[in-house]
């Protein structure tokens, strides 16, 4: 079998990640850097381990590396502001400990999560703490995230001049999230293929752009198995124009986001 | 700037109007093409003299100004404009190579609307028009 036909099995299997085996250069420039730090020669050097080694770790390793990891702070800015000025405190209020829980499913270097922690740090909720969750797949991806460092690109795309001086530092030629921030955040490797219910559950979760990179029968199960661990009054936030998972609808004002049909009829 | 110019940029009074002031010419052509993607009438100026003289003309509605020209820098450029008639109405973008928060910040306490770091590209230039209220 081909290599990259092997890879995109791999990665269907393991993750429920559609990737195109016809795409060698993104493949290769995505597992280059595998190669590199598992001291192979080359990348097919890489998957001739992956195929004879039963080490799952290496096996992990590709499939989190060719897992797409685009990302934006405050992607669909308005959203955000929505989730953050009127769901979260209407959530917070039905609590009786206040808290609110948000999850970033698929995270990938962070920025979404983060994008929380600075509305927290910028605008405090009235009606109590909130605590921010965040997994991916792969742990060179949650490793950055932990970090905060970003590129001038990266902190361009979506953030305002007053938050990037408010909330970040120089650091060479990146910039990196303070620490004060980055604290407020629990990391976790997590395969959303796997049972999610030992997580808990939470009242906000977001998965954005994760499903529509999945083959249809992994978009089913994880659509199912996030749906399992929104609080019965909390919302999913999917990327816009993902299917929403079966009982759940839109928000008139939000297409992507989220809540139990019989939550919205309770409230209409 | 010639009358022929002026004219150009007033019969478009109807778009939204910017000012592109750079010394670099390459920086004021990437930047001229991705501001009339966006709808706006475009004007350049290579210095802050120029620059001024463009607002006194005809004043636009934002201003994309590099922070680190050398006869006139971004902050002194911005300070004289607000003095003119009319001056404080245009939203300035602040456009630099220079990465520096403290510069970033200075720009912005200064009355910047926005702060773009160079290089960009059309998304950021997009995202920071929204930002600044002029997408």
């Amino acid at each position: 079998m081909d290599d990259n036909v092997f890879l995109a099995e791999l990665c269907a299997e393991r993750a429920g990640l559609r990737i195109d085996p016809r795409k060698a250069y993104l493949i290769e420039s995505r597992l280059a850097p595998v190669a590199r730090r598992e001291g192979f020669g080359s990348t097919a050097e890489l998957v001739a381990a992956v195929r004879t080694r039963s080490e799952e770790r290496l096996a992990i390793a590709c499939v989190g590396a060719l897992a797409p990891s685009q990302t934006a702070f405050f992607r669909d800015r308005p959203v955000f502001e929505h989730l953050w000025r009127e769901l979260a405190p209407q959530i917070a209020r039905r609590r009786a400990d206040g808290v609110v829980r948000l999850w970033s499913a698929g995270c990938a270097t962070g920025q979404e999560i983060y994008s929380l922690a600075m509305l927290q740090a910028d605008e405090p909720a009235p009606t109590g703490p909130v605590e921010l969750f965040a997994s991916d797949l792969s742990e060179r991806l949650l490793d950055r995230a932990r970090l905060g460092v970003y590129s001038s690109f990266e902190v361009q795309r979506g953030l305002s001049a007053r938050q990037l001086v408010r909330h970040f530092e120089n650091r060479d030629e990146h910039f990196q999230l303070a620490k004060r921030l980055r604290q407020e955040v629990r990391w976790r490797r997590v395969n959303l293929l796997d049972d999610l219910s030992p997580l808990g559950v939470f009242d906000v979760v977001l998965c954005r752009y994760v499903l529509s990179s999945l083959t249809e029968e992994a978009q089913r199960r994880v659509a199912q198995a996030l749906a399992g661990v929104v609080a019965p009054d909390g919302v999913l936030v999917l990327g816009n124009g993902e299917p929403p998972p079966p009982g759940f609808v839109a928000d008139p004002a939000f297409g992507c986001v989220l809540r139990r049909a019989v939550d919205v009829r309770a409230a209409a | 700037m010639s009358a022929r110019k002026r004219r150009r940029v007033r019969g478009a009074c109807e778009l939204k109007t910017c000012l592109v002031v750079d010394e670099s010419r390459v920086v004021r052509k990437v930047a001229r093409r991705l501001l009339e993607d966006r709808g706006f009438a475009v004007a350049e100026a290579g210095d802050g003299m120029e620059g001024l003289a463009w607002c006194r003309a005809m004043m636009p509605d934002l201003v994309l100004l590099d922070a680190s020209m050398p006869l006139m820098s971004g902050l002194d450029f911005m300070r004289r404009l607000r003095l003119e008639p009319g001056g404080r109405a245009p939203k300035v973008i602040f456009c630099s190579a220079e990465a520096n928060l403290d510069r970033i910040r200075e720009a912005l306490d200064a009355g910047a609307a926005e702060y773009i770091i160079k290089p960009f590209d059309g998304d950021i230039v997009a995202e920071k028009l929204a930002l600044a209220g002029m997408a």
